[in-house]
C-alpha cells in the first residue's frame, strides 16, 4: 500500500496528464541483453521444423515443446530482473531495419513491466498447450507442421509484443495473422477449414488496414513510429490527431480481437485444431487487439472521444459474443462466442482510460489461464468422443473423464465470476470502473456489463449440464475416455491459474504496482466488494439458476429445438454474416463485375477497336503494293509532280 | 545566248523519256527511257552551267553519267538473271514482291 501512495503521489505531480505515464527507456543490462533469445527460442524451432522436413518427423514435437519452455525458462529470468528494478523499460538494440534520412526504424526489444506480462502468458500458457498437443495431435500426420507453425506463431507473438515502436509492431502483428491462417486452415483437405482460414485472414485484413494507416498517420503527423517519440508528442499533437489514431488503432484491434463489427471470423476459426483455438483464438493472438490499445495508453489519454468509442466497441461486443455463446451447440463455438465476449470485456476496460487498462490487463491474464483451460477441456472431450463437438450428443461425461471435468469445472467457476476464483476478481473493477468514468453514458457501459456478467454465468452454465452432468446422448459407437498424462497435466496446471490467478493479481494490488510504470494508477480505489461486483455476483448466480432451470431441471432434447426468434438469431452468429455478405461482400462482387465488363468493354475495347481499325486500314492499304514496277513509277510520278508543284507554288 | 532551245530540248526529250518509262513493258526499253531522262537532265545542267559560266553544272553531269553508267551495269545483271529465270524481258512478268 506504501508503494501505492508513492507512485500515485509520483505521477501526480507531472503535468496535465497525471495519471498516464509517459514512456522512458534506458538500454537495456544484464540478462536484459539477451532478451532476442525469446525471439530465437520459437524462432529456430519453426525453422528447423519446416525446413527440416520429414527427417525432423520422430522428434519434432519434442524440438517443438523445448523451444517455448526455454523461451519461458528465460521469461521468468527477465521477469525477477525486472522486478528489482521496477520504474525502468529497458530497451535491447538488435539492428536498424529501416533508415531514410531521419526516418529511422530499429527492431528493438522493449522489455519493460508490460511486455514482460505478455511474455510470461504467452510462453507460459503456450508452453502447456504446446505440450497438451502431444498427446491431442499424437494420430495426425502433420504434427511436425503443426508444431513448426505452433513453434512460428510464438516468434511472431513475442515480437509483437516486444518492439519498441510500431512498425516492428505490425511485423509481428502481420506474423501472428499469418500462423493463425496456416493454423485455422491446417487440416486443409477440409473445405470448410480452408474457407474459415481464407475468411479470418481477409477479415483481418480490414483491420490491418486501419493499424496500417495510424502508423502513416504517426510517421506524417510525429515523424516518427517508436513508442517513446509518439508518445512524448501526442500531448502536443492536439486531440485532433490522437482521436484519428485512436480510432485506426481501434479498428486495428477489432480485426485482431473479433471485436464488432470485425467478429465474424472467430467462430468459424474453431474449424481449426483445439490446441490452436486455446492458444491462437483464445489465450493470446486474439488479446493482440487489448494490448495495442493498452500500450498506446497515452495516446488514448489525450482524446476521451477514442475512449468513449472504445468502450462502445468493447460493451457491443461483450453481449454479442454472449448471446451467441448461449445459443450455439458446437462447444468450441460457444467458447468462440464466450471468447469474444470476454475480449469485449477487455476493450471495455482499454475504453477506461487509466480506471480501466491495468484490470483490462488483469482480465486479459486470467483469462488466458482459465479460457485456455476451457478450451483444452473441449479438446479433451472431443478427443475422448470421436471428434464429436456437438454437445447435444454429450451428457453425463463427468464420470467418463474425471479429471477433465475437474479442471473444465474450476475454469466455469472462473469464467462465471464466482469467488473466490478468478474471474470475479478481475472483472469486477471493470463492471465497477464503467460506473464512475464517461458520466451518463457509462451507467448504460455499466449496465450492459452487468447484464453481460449474467449471460457469462449463464452460457456457460448451459454448457456444464450439456456436457458434464444430466443424462447421457452420446452416439452409439462413442467410448469417452479420459486423455493421457500428456494432456491432463497442463489441463491441471492451468486450472490452478483459472483459480488463482485472479486473486494473485489484484489482492495487495500487485498488478497495478507493477504496471504503474507504464499505464498509470487507477484514480480511485475499490475495495474487493463494491456494490456493482455485489450485483454482477447475483445476475451470475442468477444466470446460474436459470441455466439449471432450462437445461438442468428438464432434460436437453438431442436435436436443436426451433427456439425464439432471439436464439435463431443467435445460432446465426446474430447474422453478422449475412450482414457483411449484403453489405460488403455482394456489393463487391457487383463493384467487380462492373469493373470487369467497364475493361471488357470499355478499357479493352477503345484499345482494340484502335488496333482494329490500324490493322484493317493497312489490310486495304497494303493493296497499293501491286509488284508491278510501271505501277510504282507511276505514283513516284505524280509524287514528283506534286514536289515541283509545291515548289512551284511556294515560289510564286 | 538564251537558253531557250537548250531547255526546250530537254523537257522534250525528259517528256519522251518519261512516257516511255511509264508505258512500255520491254526492261531494256525502259532502261533506255531513263538514260534519255538522265541525259536530259544533263543537258539542262550543262546549257545552264554556260549560262552562268560556271562549271557546277558541267560538273554534276559527270556524276550523272558515272551514276547512269554504274545503274546500267547493275540493272542489266538483273535484268539478265531475270531473263534467264523467266525467259521474259517484260517488267510486268516480274511482279512477285507485292502484298
Amino acid at each position: 500500500m506504501t508503494t501505492l501512495t508513492a507512485v500515485a503521489d509520483g505521477a501526480a505531480g507531472s503535468a496535465a496528464h497525471a495519471l498516464a505515464a509517459t514512456l522512458t527507456t534506458v538500454p537495456a543490462t544484464g540478462a536484459l541483453k539477451l532478451s532476442w533469445l525469446l525471439l530465437a527460442f520459437p524462432l529456430f524451432g519453426a525453422v528447423v521444423l519446416l525446413i527440416g522436413g520429414r527427417r525432423t518427423d520422430r522428434w519434432g514435437h519434442l524440438l517443438g515443446c523445448a523451444m517455448p519452455l526455454a523461451a519461458f525458462a528465460y521469461g521468468v529470468i527477465a521477469f525477477f530482473t525486472l522486478l528489482g528494478d521496477t520504474d525502468r523499460s529497458q530497451d535491447q538494440h538488435l539492428y536498424t531495419y529501416i533508415l531514410v534520412g531521419h526516418f529511422q526504424a530499429n527492431v528493438n526489444l522493449l522489455v519493460d513491466q508490460l511486455s514482460i506480462c505478455f511474455v510470461l502468458l504467452i510462453t507460459g500458457v503456450g508452453s502447456m498447450i504446446i505440450i497438451y498437443s502431444v498427446g491431442y495431435m499424437a494420430h495426425d500426420r502433420g504434427r511436425r507442421r503443426f508444431f513448426g507453425y505452433m513453434n512460428l506463431f510464438l516468434a511472431a507473438m513475442l515480437l509483437l509484443v516486444l518492439a519498441d515502436n510500431y512498425l516492428v509492431l505490425y511485423v509481428g502483428w502481420e506474423g501472428v495473422g499469418l500462423a493463425s491462417y496456416l493454423l485455422i486452415g491446417f487440416w486443409q483437405e477440409r473445405n470448410s477449414a480452408a474457407v474459415a482460414a481464407k475468411k479470418a485472414f481477409v477479415v483481418n485484413r480490414v483491420g490491418d488496414a486501419g493499424l496500417t494507416v495510424a502508423i502513416f498517420l504517426m510517421f506524417s503527423a510525429f515523424g516518427t513510429v517508436s513508442f517513446t517519440g509518439v508518445f512524448h508528442q501526442v500531448p502536443s499533437g492536439g486531440s485532433g490527431v490522437a482521436t484519428a489514431l485512436g480510432f485506426l488503432l481501434l479498428l486495428g484491434a477489432c480485426g485482431k480481437s473479433a471485436q464488432v463489427p470485425l467478429q465474424s471470423w472467430l467462430l468459424d476459426a474453431m474449424e481449426g485444431p483445439t490446441p490452436v483455438s486455446a492458444l491462437i483464438h483464445a489465450a493470446t493472438m486474439v488479446t493482440a487487439g487489448v494490448y495495442l490499445l493498452v500500450r498506446s495508453n497515452p495516446i488514448l489519454a489525450v482524446s476521451e472521444d477514442a475512449q468513449i468509442g472504445i468502450a462502445i466497441v468493447g460493451t457491443v461486443t461483450l453481449l454479442f459474443g454472449g448471446i451467441i455463446a448461449a445459443a450455439k451447440d458446437d462447444i468450441k463455438k460457444s467458447l468462440a462466442g464466450s471468447t469474444m465476449s470476454q475480449i469485449g470485456y477487455m476493450t471495455l476496460g482499454a475504453g477506461l482510460g487509466p480506471e480501466g487498462y491495468v484490470f483490462s490487463i488483469a482480465l486479459l491474464l486470467a483469462h488466458g489461464f482459465y479460457k485456455a483451460g476451457l478450451f483444452l477441456g473441449a479438446g479433451s472431450v472431443i478427443h475422448g468422443m470421436n471428434d464429436e463437438q456437438d454437445m447435444r450428443r454429450y451428457g453425463a461425461l463427468a464420470r467418463a473423464l474425471p479429471v477433465t471435468y475437474v479442471t473444465f469445472g474450476l475454469a466455469y467457476l472462473a469464467i462465471a465470476g464466482i469467488p473466490p476464483f478468478s474471474g470475479f476478481f478481475v472483472k469486477d473493477p471493470i463492471i465497477e470502473g464503467d460506473f464512475t468514468e464517461h458520466g451518463a453514458g457509462g451507467w448504460i457501459l455499466g449496465i450492459c456489463a452487468l447484464i453481460g456478467a449474467g449471460l457469462t454465468a449463464f452460457y456457460m452454465t448451459r454448457m456444464m449440464y450439456m456436457t458434464w452432468w444430466g443424462k447421457r446422448r452420446w452416439a452409439q459407437d462413442a467410448h469417452p475416455h479420459e486423455s493421457p498424462p500428456v494432456m491432463t497435466w497442463p489441463m491441471i496446471v492451468l486450472a490452478v491459474g483459472s483459480v488463482g490467478a485472479g486473486g494473485f493479481l489484484i489482492i495487495n494490488d500487485r498488478l497495478q504496482n507493477f504496471l504503474a510504470p507504464v499505464v498509470g494508477v487507477p484514480p480511485v480505489e475499490h475495495g474487493f466488494f463494491t456494490v456493482a461486483g455485489g450485483v454482477a455476483l447475483l445476475l451470475a448466480l442468477a444466470g446460474i439458476a436459470l441455466g439449471w432451470a432450462m437445461y438442468g431441471r428438464v432434460p436437453v432434447p438431442e436435436t436443436a429445438p426451433h427456439g425464439s426468434p432471439l436464439t435463431v438469431a443467435a445460432r446465426n452468429e446474430l447474422y453478422g454474416n449475412t450482414i457483411n455478405e449484403s453489405l460488403v461482400m455482394r456489393p463487391g462482387q457487383w463493384l467487380t463485375r462492373l469493373s470487369v465488363y467497364f475493361d471488357n468493354r470499355g478499357v479493352d475495347g477503345l484499345v482494340n477497336s484502335l488496333a482494329a481499325l490500324v490493322g484493317g486500314t493497312s489490310g486495304r492499304w497494303r493493296r497499293i503494293q501491286t509488284g508491278f514496277v510501271r505501277s510504282y513509277a507511276l505514283s513516284m510520278f505524280f509524287g514528283a509532280v506534286i514536289v515541283v508543284a509545291l515548289l512551284l507554288a511556294v515560289r510564286l | 545566248m538564251s537558253p531557250v532551245h537548250y531547255v526546250a530540248l530537254a523537257v522534250i526529250l525528259f517528256v519522251i523519256g518519261g512516257v516511255g518509262v511509264l508505258v512500255r513493258r520491254n526492261a531494256i526499253v525502259v532502261f533506255m527511257c531513263i538514260e534519255l531522262m538522265l541525259n536530259a537532265c544533263n543537258l539542262a545542267f550543262v546549257a545552264f552551267a554556260r549560262l552562268h559560266a560556271n562549271l557546277d553544272g558541267q560538273v554534276i553531269a559527270f556524276f550523272v553519267m558515272v551514276v547512269a553508267a554504274a545503274e546500267v551495269v547493275v540493272g542489266l545483271a538483273i535484268l539478265m538473271a531475270i531473263y534467264r529465270a523467266r525467259r521474259s524481258a517484260s517488267v510486268d512478268d516480274a511482279n512477285l514482291l507485292k502484298y
